[in-house]
């Protein structure tokens, strides 16, 4: 394998769990409320994996689990948002600062102890004939597959079904959408919560296909990094693929310049994809700055019924 | 009632429904948009049921909940050590969250003091390694004003992308956070890497001269009048300047002042410079006053609590005094969890917990129960 096959395959293993919190946070947003607890939730996600894991030695069962935690956390975040109008803002700081410390006091017990085993992967040997194909989709593990399924899933769901029309309907104009009929606060209930466990996921499969035992603060910003990448992806989930992918590719180039033996300190290799986060942010603010960006119109703003604005 | 009430379980309960005569519950919820004020039991209110939700997972890990809190009680403020240390701890929570809360004030949610802390710790730390033999006051002076330089350049570094470029100000001072420590790293393992330091990671020790002065014979240092200080300014500059008026009307009604011909984009460009620049005598103090020399963990997520500091006070001055301290004390009881085999996490999880526990108390309080007619 060539140095860039190689670098595709680790910026799809490293980018996966990027795509799906970028996911899970569109589907927050386009219901029009701000999820800024990903880190937390990543952190949550990703704890309880490898605690029910060791203990259990069940895979599926650490997935579901780890699913049902992120969206209960999911759930607290919509009764904040939605239900009592709380500050998103300060609901999702709370959902990372909590998420952190109870991962961390969670994870005490099976800190640095291996995983049973990695994420399944799925056998595609009549592809391995085929020179880069073969080496980067023969063996890729059921969650990136899952994930690329779930990119055009979601692509079909907000653009071309009616549910996804009630979507956007509900994250840019909640009033219109309620004398419309469509249910505002069930709608933003169902989708937070969604997120939060696509959001969960992310954790897990950082744990499963990309860092092997648990450590305190595993996910290292990448939540962070995805409440970025919702922003350039313009709250799509096609575009979501390729910045996420885009992502994990700066973040193991990284790596692979230091294994080549680069003169230039790890430590400045390892600060890229958060310098390139806020320069890619600043280019997309400078082009759109006459244009609409995308956001839903009323990210961030509770509905309140009856109100005037 | 309308189907479309009926079908929602939360908007059933929490809407105000139009009042129809003949209704099946006597009781309802109403919004009241306009009570902003919350009361002021609401932080403590939060504080113990926020011990009551971790007190589930102590008791669910198999350790008793009272003894825990007990122990974290007494290591902050039982002894007299426990006491300094709480202090201690607080004199860079009431900087960064003061810091904090002048952001807070126009909405510029900065989320960025814990790296702003970081780089005015290593601008201070490149004083003594650059010029060494400074006499003590200038010495300390140099560090001081290095620091405030440093932290307020990396608030500035949030604040040009948020107003010139439109970019969300919580991303970028979060990746500045990484940045910042990832810098950190680099220069305690690499170039200022102690030589006589048995290759443990760390800048060799302050001489006195450098070394903020204590108070007696505990680790409480001069750091604290810093605080108190700013604090002073912060209250005065808020309720009697033009510029503190600006600030609050900002902070009521951004687009009322907008009208009002107020620069926003100074203003936050001025406020984050004064962010950053307190958290970065924060940075200047811990390395001066307490730990003499730049190592890694400098910062044991200062910045983070700090946002609950100050939000927790309300952005009040007197309140930033009071939370710091009790905040402090939960950082410092963390610790002396860890003698009974707990993880000091357990002071961050009570930490978010207390947050929750405060937006949401804000919130329900606004809801009010009514007698349907």
């Amino acid at each position: 394998m060539d140095f860039t096959t190689q670098l595709l395959i680790a910026a799809i293993s490293a980018g996966t769990p990027l795509l799906l919190a970028t996911l899970g946070g569109i589907l927050n947003e386009r219901a029009g409320i701000i999820q800024l607890g990903a880190e937390g939730l990543m952190l949550m996600g990703a704890v309880t994996t490898c605690i029910v894991y060791i203990r259990s030695g069940n895979l599926l069962l650490a997935l579901l689990t780890a699913i049902a935690v992120t969206a209960v956390l999911g759930m607290v975040h919509s009764f904040l948002c939605v239900t009592l109008r709380a500050n998103q803002t300060m609901s999702g700081l709370a959902m990372t600062l909590f998420g952190s410390g109870l991962s961390a006091y969670l994870g005490k017990s099976i800190s640095g102890l291996p995983l049973p085993g990695t994420s399944p992967k799925l056998n595609l040997s009549w592809l391995n004939g085929i020179p880069v194909i073969g080496d980067i989709f023969g063996r890729m593990d059921y969650l990136t597959w899952f994930s690329l399924l779930l990119v055009l899933v979601l692509h079909l769901l907000i653009h071309h079904t009616s549910w996804g029309l009630h979507l956007r309907a509900v994250g840019d104009s909640p009033a219109t959408a309620d004398v419309m009929g469509i249910r505002v606060q069930l709608i933003r209930y169902s989708y937070v919560t969604a997120g939060a466990a696509l959001i969960g996921l992310a954790g897990a499969d950082m744990v499963l296909a990309y860092a092997p035992t648990w450590n305190e603060g595993l996910t290292a910003g990448r939540g962070w990094i995805a409440v970025g990448l919702v922003i350039f992806a313009r709250w799509n989930p096609l575009r979501a693929l390729f910045c996420a992918y885009f992502f994990g590719a700066l973040d193991s180039l990284g790596f692979r310049i230091q294994l080549l033996g680069s003169v230039v300190p790890s430590y400045f290799l390892k600060m890229i994809p958060y310098i390139v986060t806020i320069l890619v942010l600043m280019y997309l603010g400078y082009r759109n700055r006459n244009k609409p960006s995308g956001t839903p119109e009323s990210l961030g703003t509770p509905y309140v019924r009856e109100q005037r604005f | 009632m309308s189907p479309k009430n009926g079908s929602n379980a939360a908007a059933a309960v929490l809407e105000p429904a139009p009042a129809k005569p003949g209704k099946r519950f006597p009781l309802r919820l109403e919004y009241d948009s306009s009570r902003t004020r919350s009361p002021w039991w609401s932080p403590i209110l939060s504080v113990i049921l926020a011990l009551l939700l971790c007190a589930i997972f102590i008791a669910a890990n198999g350790m008793s909940p009272v003894t825990v809190y007990e122990k974290m009680f007494k290591g902050a403020f039982g002894t007299s050590y426990g006491f300094t240390e709480t202090m201690v701890k607080a004199i860079p929570l009431l900087l960064c969250g003061l810091g904090i809360a002048v952001a807070y004030r126009i909405s510029v949610w900065n989320i960025g003091a814990e790296g702003q802390l970081t780089v005015g710790a290593m601008a201070a730390t490149a004083v003594t390694i650059y010029f060494p033999d400074l006499p003590s006051f200038w010495s300390i002076t140099l560090m001081l004003v290095f620091g405030v330089m440093a932290g307020a350049l990396w608030g500035l570094m949030t604040a040009i992308p948020r107003t010139h470029f439109g970019v969300n100000e919580l991303i970028t001072s979060l990746m500045l956070n990484y940045v910042a420590l990832l810098a950190l790293d680099y220069v305690v393992f690499g170039p200022w890497k102690d030589p006589k330091g048995f290759n443990f990671p760390g800048s060799p020790m302050f001489t006195a001269a450098q070394s903020l002065p204590v108070l007696g014979t505990t680790r409480l240092h001069i750091g604290l009048i810093f605080g108190l200080v700013a604090v002073v300014i912060y209250y005065l500059m808020v309720k009697f300047t033009r510029w503190g008026y600006e600030l609050r009307l900002i902070g009521a009604n951004p687009t009322a002042a907008r009208y009002a011909g107020i620069h926003i984009k100074r203003h936050i460009i001025i406020v984050m410079l004064i962010s950053g620049g307190l958290a970065g005598i924060a940075g200047m103090a811990e390395v001066s006053g307490v730990t003499h020399k730049l190592m890694q963990g400098i910062s044991p997520g200062y910045g983070y609590t700090a946002i609950i500091v100050a939000w927790l006070a309300k952005l009040n001055p007197l309140g930033l005094i009071i939370t710091s301290v009790l905040f402090g004390g939960l950082i410092v009881g963390g610790y002396s969890v860890q003698t009974i085999g707990l993880p000091s996490s357990i002071s961050e999880m009570l930490q978010g917990s207390i947050l929750f526990f405060l937006i949401a108390g804000d919130m329900i309080h606004r809801f009010r129960v009514r007698r349907s007619v």
